[in-house]
């Protein structure tokens, strides 16, 4: 489903990136860690197709696409999602309605029939409850006054309506306390199924406690150093990132 | 014949068409003043953004004949919400009677040709309030408004009346044969306890340019009520400058929104000048400009008396090479304690060839009182902008959502639902074209 090979990425001129390569199938799901500044989130940027972002190296094939080639938007409506680190407060754009013109727009591109007012609401009601969030949250401005839990729900809660092929969560545990990391983790499994392909960014092993990928990638100074099963979190989890980063600095150094 | 020549002859004519009446003698008041300064050029510091005396190298005309304009010309330009308004049309500046319908009574409201009330029972309320302006917009292009009063609205809603219709004023300039200067003056009066709602809005006919230069003036009594509202989405060949002078001599409240769309070179003056103690006003503006619209917004407060409160905000957003104006000035009088007065002004910039202006003024005489002024310029939240986008919203249709958000406190401040409906679409359809 997505294939990036040797990607690199500037940002400002500095190199972040410096040549990614990642193979992901339809019904898998990958945990890519790593410490701070190692280029998890710009690897998530690049994806979604931030525009402060160079790519000065290599390729991303998703759906037979070429994805660099694609705006913003069309990513998003060939089926890429990414949940949003930092989701933005936009006061006086109602939830709902952009919603509904996301989904919309989305059936739009794919040539599908556009919802109308009863079915989306139908569709909303049922979402709403996969993903534990209230009713009250959706009819206020998007993220406006929402606490840290609420805006990662409704990330979880777009990412139902809106069907991804791909989804990309970039850090969505951080700052959630542990019952809300749990109902955004329930959430998130609820959407798990054999078309879709999940990509979680984490610092942290505990989301992957509630949250069980096939596969795990430490990325380390723009590079994935090391990948492996599930257990390779538990690893780390264990002896702490030291135990790879020290290997790859040496590695480095030779 | 240059337009001054042409002026002078015009009011020559005026002058000796009828008898020296008060009016009259006001039109020469106003004609000395306007030889003397001429229009204003962007040497005075109040017009130092704004250049209307070029629009002037073009030669325009009064149309003095009675201009064809039916009745279905004015069906094209109605604002929501008709069917329960008076709804007065001025055409080339004067008001056209015949082309209006009232619909409240004649206990509830008075209207009648300006030159008929400062004849008969209203005579000493003309002559006391007709021309107040006058001592706060001193330039010429406000002295040729008052050179050619002619054929004006006269507006009373009597003591107690709280109006249900609203007023709608329609000003209609006729260019389609020539460049037309229309001036329209009006005076209103809206008296103790009394409501009213006012709406103006502006229409030219034909692709020759249009000049509007309107001088409106409204009195405020005890306890009344008073909303106003002023629609500005003509074509880009009408310039206007538009002077409204509030004067609440009594305790009362006024809410005014000015919403800009599209036109030419647009200067608002909004004159509020509190004269009762415990007065209360709120002023709300709107600019949303494309290709090389110039709206220029002058607000005054004139505080002079204790315990008013004012609230002033205007936002704005320039796009293409357009240039917004600003300046909003706030005056505290010796007398003036305990005021509480507000400003805020806020803009979006969306292209590198748009200017935005502004520039707050606080002149404060007195010792105990609250001001605050602010403004900002900015640009779209990009983060914002690429939050929609990842959600498959394209980039343009983002755009509009995101300046759609930023005009909806304005556009709530329209409190009949008919009318902010219709702004609301107006807006929509002004951002989505691009």
């Amino acid at each position: 489903m997505l294939s990036i090979k040797n990607i690199h990425a500037n940002i400002e001129g500095k190199e972040i990136l410096k040549g990614i390569n990642l193979e992901i199938k339809a019904g898998e799901v990958h945990a890519i860690m790593g410490p701070n500044g190692s280029g998890k989130s710009t690897l998530a940027s690049v994806l979604a197709g931030r525009e402060e972002y160079e790519v000065t190296e290599g390729e991303v094939t998703f759906l037979e696409k070429d994805l660099l080639e694609l705006s913003t938007e069309d990513r998003a409506r060939e089926g890429l999602f990414l949940a949003f680190q930092y989701p933005v407060e936009i006061p006086g754009v109602s939830t709902t309605n952009f919603i509904k013109a996301a989904v919309n727009e989305k059936r739009k591109y794919q040539g599908e029939e556009l919802l109308d007012a009863v079915a989306f609401l139908k569709m909303m009601k049922q979402k709403m409850a996969l993903v534990e969030i209230d009713q009250s949250l959706l009819s206020r401005s998007i993220n406006e006054g929402f606490s840290g839990g609420e805006k990662k729900r409704n990330e979880v809660f777009q990412m139902a309506m809106l069907e991804p092929k791909l989804a990309i969560l970039d850090e969505t545990d951080s700052g959630l306390d542990i019952d809300a990391l749990r109902i955004v983790a329930n959430g998130i499994n609820k959407l798990r199924n054999e078309n879709r392909a999940i990509l979680l960014i984490t610092h942290y092993q505990r989301l992957l406690d509630y949250i069980q990928p096939d596969f795990v990638h430490v990325l380390y100074n723009g590079k994935i150093v090391k990948s492996g099963t599930k257990e390779l979190a538990l690893e780390l989890e264990d002896k702490g990132y030291d135990f790879i980063t020290d290997e790859a600095d040496l590695a480095a150094s030779l | 014949m240059t337009n001054v020549n042409y002026f002078k002859d015009q009011f020559e004519q005026l002058q000796d068409s009828g008898p020296a009446t008060a009016i009259a003698e006001l039109r020469t008041d106003g004609f000395n003043t306007f030889n003397k300064s001429g229009l204003p050029t962007y040497k005075l510091e109040e017009w130092k953004y704004t250049n209307i005396s070029s629009l002037f190298d073009k030669e325009y005309q009064f149309a003095n004949t009675a201009p064809a304009i039916q009745l279905s010309d004015i069906d094209a330009i109605r604002l929501a919400g008709h069917e329960q308004a008076n709804e007065l049309v001025f055409v080339n500046g004067r008001f056209i009677p015949a082309l209006s319908t009232i619909r409240s009574t004649a206990s509830q409201l008075v209207i009648l040709a300006l030159e008929e009330a400062a004849k008969g029972k209203y005579e000493q309320l003309v002559k006391a309030h007709l021309g107040q302006s006058s001592e706060y917009l001193k330039d010429g292009i406000h002295a040729l408004n008052t050179s050619f009063i002619q054929d004006g609205l006269f507006l009373l809603v009597p003591k107690g009346q709280q109006l249900t219709e609203p007023v709608y004023i329609y000003h209609i300039s006729d260019a389609r044969q020539q460049n037309t200067l229309s001036q329209p003056r009006s005076l209103i009066f809206v008296e103790e306890n009394a409501k009213l709602q006012l709406t103006e809005t502006y229409t030219t006919l034909g692709t020759s340019e249009s000049f509007t230069n309107e001088v409106l003036e409204v009195v405020v009594k005890e306890n009344a009520f008073v909303e106003y509202y002023k629609i500005q989405h003509d074509g880009l060949n009408a310039s206007q400058v538009g002077s409204t002078h509030i004067h609440q001599i009594g305790r009362s409240h006024v809410h005014t929104v000015v919403v800009s769309l599209n036109g030419g070179v647009i200067r608002n003056n909004l004159n509020l000048v509190l004269d009762a103690a415990g007065n209360e006003t709120h002023l709300y503006g709107l600019y949303l400009l494309k290709g090389k619209s110039h709206v220029d917004n002058h607000t005054l407060v004139d505080n002079k008396q204790p315990n008013c409160f004012s609230n002033q905000l205007y936002k704005g957003i320039a796009g293409d090479a357009s240039t917004g104006v600003f300046s909003g000035r706030i005056i505290v009088q010796p007398d003036a304690q305990k005021t509480n007065a507000y400003q805020s002004n806020k803009n979006i910039i969306l292209s590198d060839q748009a200017t935005i202006n502004t520039k707050p003024q606080l002149e404060i005489f007195a010792d105990d009182v609250k001001c605050s002024h602010g403004c900002t310029v900015g640009q779209l939240d990009e983060e914002a902008l690429f939050y929609l986008r990842a959600r498959g919203i394209p980039k343009e249709a983002a755009e509009v959502l995101l300046l759609e958000a930023y005009a909806a406190d304005i556009l709530v401040q329209i409190k009949p639902e008919p009318l902010r409906n219709h702004v609301a679409e107006l807006i929509y359809e002004h951002l989505s074209i691009s």
